[in-house]
């Protein structure tokens, strides 16, 4: 019998092998320029000194390139399609890029486009793609639909000229869409049906950007240079890497493995201890050659909900922020490669708006003493000597906070923030369920409390603001104001602050009184900066955006959404090492 | 025969309506909502968006009728092999994710699977009779099927992987080529397959190495042993009559531990990044992505049902009194 069962064995494995083989060959046949014929360097691949390859965006499978629908391929938007502007987050400033200029008159906004700008299919970009890509969003499934709630028409006054009317002119969320959304070609596009538009994959993007799609595997998505970029005239502006091929990741793990052995030049992973890797003699860089390490990318929020008691008393509140020690988080949870969050919670880079009297006066710091007496103070007591305080009603307080299983990194700072409030008094336990039921609790409003972290760098602290105070509060809550928080005068400030230009003296007056409103409520309390997670291994590429003095200081990522604030632009700055 | 292959189907026929119904209820039971998710990632900012936008992904989904409707259009939809939409990777077809995942899955399971079988029995069988190799082969074996796939997979990655540098860590082929009808990509396919092999393959042989040494010992003090040995028979003819005895048990074994394999090379995928199942999987019930996860579990159920189909054929050849017990029957 055994002998039989060897033959056996041996031809399925022989089977097995080749229908994997056969497998990926029928990939690469079906896709132009690779597979059957051999690719440059031989044998199908890429020259390592030309191919730059990242990792830490993509999670699963590449498997769409529509820039319409969020989800798509890394470097869809960015790489393939482009935005009329960039977003520069050292200057805070919009940068022109499809556009040439942007000029404001009373509600009409006049949009100039770059001469000389094509698609890769060679047909010029024209004021009818920007008009077409703009009235997309009159199909409720796209994500920008609600423009149209405050944009009454687009028209084309000549083929570089677009003009756009406003019913309700909101300066700063009109620039969020000018540099968050990419334009896509009126002439492939106009075909699809309104579903269509929504649900196709769109597997050959024709975008005017400097990439072109080349191939996909399950683990990776890899974009080709393409021979004519408008910016290599317009702007002198040069991408180096002729490939770059993108590593879907399962886990930071194989990121970290990937990157310490050279086989990765940029990981966006979350790689905790790097610290040590950066000191240490392994090619790794980061931002900043110490503390923090990262530049920071978005805001962690402890989110009370407010319609609970006691969460809904700003004593409660109060208390609760002071007993949280940040810097235990900032340096035994994270090794010191976040910071922790100006009390206003407002960015690094929108310090100029950050009015220091009021964070003096409303501001918070860890103080377990003080969180006692304030609690003391709103009537507050012990009396059933567990060593928690109880709710006025007499009632034992017991909150849980929650953060998603696995999150390592927040789990550990959910504990360091449980510990200071019981210190304080406040009887609070951390539970991490998993992340889908913690999306709905936080939907729904069904939570204590939660730690969140949508609030990113973006063109404006307007974002911020809405993401804070955001009415009308709704039966579920998708992307602001998760606590819960009615403020008709704080709301009412956001949309002032929507509606002002960025230099006009209002703007700073505005965001002032916005900080005081958030400060002496606290609807949300900021601990820390999460960092734009950055680590480069220099063994195949040099001139890495850096703290360094002469350095590139564009952001250093490839998460999507990010190339518009000028990621695109590193990609110019690196250097080949051979 | 015709009866018992009969009797057989209609077990496994039921066995599989059973499956794909539970298949179906499971992720309905997990806590969250796949539209909400899928919301929540697009962002809407606009409240007035959020009621139109929701109907429309209810329907892409087909979740805006009846549950009972649901269950019949599943099964409907499945006789038509449209698995549904991706809802984790919108737009696409799950069975085209699935499909693109599946061939490194079973190239990691069925040499492991039946690899590790043979060599372990063949190892069990040779330490049964030789004491250096009992000695030796019975710890190291318990040590491998006490190990979880998991740990073996991160010790073999940092050893021979970052360590040694000797194989890579991720990936189903090199990230630096294309695929083509080389020696050169071949080639790459076998090194990134070979860790995750080798980790299934090492924690399975251990298991079936034990229990064959320990079943041949039991075969060899059965009295038909004795008896033969009484006889004169020479030891080798013995041992072929014992080795073939505790095949027996081995094969039934194999149709019992596919489940368990199954679950362990899709750790192990997620371990070396292998573009398997796995991570689909995990990323799935992340996701509350009822539809790949039916459409993975689906491959899963058919797998192991034909597999443990094909073992229910290969013990009537191997076994004479499954055949004689049969036409007694008939």
């Amino acid at each position: 019998m055994y002998r039989r069962s060897r033959w056996l064995v041996a031809g399925v494995l022989a089977l097995t092998l080749g229908m994997t083989g056969c497998t990926g060959g029928d990939d690469g046949a079906a896709t132009p320029g690779a597979g059957g014929l051999p690719g440059p360097g031989g044998g199908g691949g890429y020259p390592r000194n030309e191919t730059l390859y990242t990792s830490g965006t993509q999670w699963g499978p590449p498997n769409s390139w529509n820039p319409i629908i969020p989800g798509y391929a890394m470097g869809t938007v960015g790489l393939a399609y482009e935005t009329l502007f960039l977003f520069d987050p050292q200057k805070t400033e919009l940068t022109p890029w499809l556009a040439e200029k942007g000029e404001w008159a009373d509600k009409t906004y006049t949009l100039t486009l770059r001469e000389g700008i094509t698609w890769s299919d060679g047909k010029p970009l024209t004021a009818d793609d920007v008009k077409y890509t703009a009235e997309l969003g009159k199909i409720k499934a796209v994500p920008y639909s609600n423009l149209w709630t405050w944009l009454s028409a687009v028209d084309v006054v000549d083929p570089r000229t677009v003009r756009f009317t406003f019913s309700d002119p909101r300066i700063q969320e009109w620039e969020n869409w000018l540099y968050e959304n990419a334009i896509v070609p009126k002439h492939i596009w106009e075909s699809r049906s309104e579903a269509d538009i929504t649900t196709t994959a769109n597997e050959k993007p024709v975008g005017t950007g400097p990439y072109e799609y080349l191939t996909h595997d399950q683990d990776r998505m890899v974009w080709k240079k393409k021979a004519d970029w408008w910016a290599t005239k317009a702007l002198n502006l040069d991408v180096k890497p002729t490939y770059i091929v993108d590593i879907v990741n399962s886990s930071n793990e194989v990121a970290l493995g990937l990157l310490l052995q050279g086989n990765m030049d940029l990981s966006n992973n979350f790689l905790p201890g790097i610290a040590n890797l950066v000191k240490g003699n392994f090619n790794i860089k980061t931002y900043y050659p110490d503390a923090p390490y990262m530049l920071s990318a978005n805001t962690a929020m402890l989110i009370p909900n407010t319609t609970k008691a006691p969460l809904n008393d700003v004593a409660f509140r109060r208390a609760l922020a002071s007993s949280i020690d940040t810097k235990k988080i900032v340096e035994g949870v994270y090794g010191n490669i976040v910071r922790a969050a100006n009390p206003t919670g407002l960015l690094p880079v929108w310090d100029q708006f950050v009015d220091q009297s009021v964070v003096t006066q409303h501001g918070f710091g860890f103080d377990t003493g003080k969180a006692k007496k304030t609690l003391a103070d709103a009537g507050y007591r012990d009396t059933n000597g567990d060593g928690f305080v109880e709710g006025k009603n007499g009632k034992a307080v017991k909150l849980s906070l929650i953060v998603p299983a696995g999150w390592t990194d927040w789990m550990e700072a959910a504990r360091v923030i449980t510990a200071g409030a019981q210190a304080a008094g406040i009887n609070v336990v951390a539970e991490f369920p998993d992340a889908g039921a913690l999306d709905d609790a936080r939907t729904a409003g069904t939570f204590d409390l939660v730690i969140n972290n949508w609030a990113g760098l973006s063109n404006t602290p307007w974002h911020y603001y809405n993401y804070v105070f955001q009415l009308p509060i709704q039966e579920q809550q998708f992307n602001a104001n998760f606590a819960r928080y009615e403020s008709k005068p704080a709301w009412e400030l956001v949309q002032k602050l929507a509606r002002t230009p960025q230099d006009d003296p209002v703007f700073k007056t505005t965001m002032a009184e916005l900080e005081q409103i958030h400060l002496s409520e606290l609807p949300m309390i900021p601990l820390w900066y999460n960092g734009l997670w950055a680590q480069y291994n220099t063994a195949h590429w040099t001139n890495w955006p850096s703290s360094a003095g002469d350095a590139p200081k564009d952001l250093p990522t490839t998460w999507n959404n990010l190339w518009e604030m000028g990621s695109i632009k590193m990609l110019t700055q690196l250097k080949p090492v051979a | 025969m015709r009866r018992y292959f009969g009797r057989k189907l209609a077990i496994y026929a039921l066995t599989f309506v059973v499956a794909v119904t539970l298949n179906w209820i499971i992720p309905r039971f997990m806590p969250g909502d796949p539209v909400l998710r899928m919301l929540t990632r697009t962002s809407v900012s606009n409240p007035e968006a959020i009621a139109p936008m929701r109907s429309y992904y209810e329907n892409v989904f087909g979740l805006d009728v009846p549950l009972w409707k649901q269950y019949l259009n599943y099964w409907v939809e499945l006789f038509q092999g449209n698995l549904g939409v991706s809802v984790w990777l919108f737009p696409a077809p799950v069975a085209d994710v699935i499909l693109r995942a599946v061939p490194y899955t079973l190239a990691l399971l069925l040499p492991s699977i039946l690899l590790s079988w043979w060599a372990g029995n063949k190892v069990g069988a040779l330490a049964a009779r030789r004491r250096w190799l009992d000695n030796t082969a019975l710890p190291v074996s318990y040590a491998l099927t006490a190990t979880p796939y998991m740990w073996l997979g991160i010790l073999l990655a940092w050893s021979l992987g970052i360590v040694a540098g000797i194989f890579p860590v991720a990936g189903g082929y090199s990230f630096e080529l294309r695929p083509d009808w080389s020696w050169v990509f071949f080639g790459s396919l076998v090194q990134h397959w070979f860790l995750p092999f080798l980790s299934l393959f090492l924690v399975a042989f251990g298991g079936w190495a034990i229990g064959m040494r320990n079943l041949i010992i039991y075969e060899l003090e059965a009295d038909y042993a004795n008896y033969l040995a009484a006889l004169g028979a020479p030891r080798r003819l013995i041992r072929r009559y014992a080795f073939r005895n505790a095949l027996l048990p081995q094969i039934t074994g194999l149709a019992l531990q596919l489940g368990v394999l199954v679950a362990g090379a899709l750790v192990t995928e997620i371990v070396f990044a292998y573009p398997g199942l796995g991570h689909l999987i995990l990323q799935a019930i992340q996701n509350q992505d009822f539809f790949l996860l039916q459409g993975a579990f689906l491959f899963i159920v058919i797998g192991v049902l034909g597999a443990n189909f094909v073992i229910d054929i290969v013990y009537v050849l191997v076994d004479p009194r499954t055949r004689t017990g049969m036409q007694g029957a008939t």
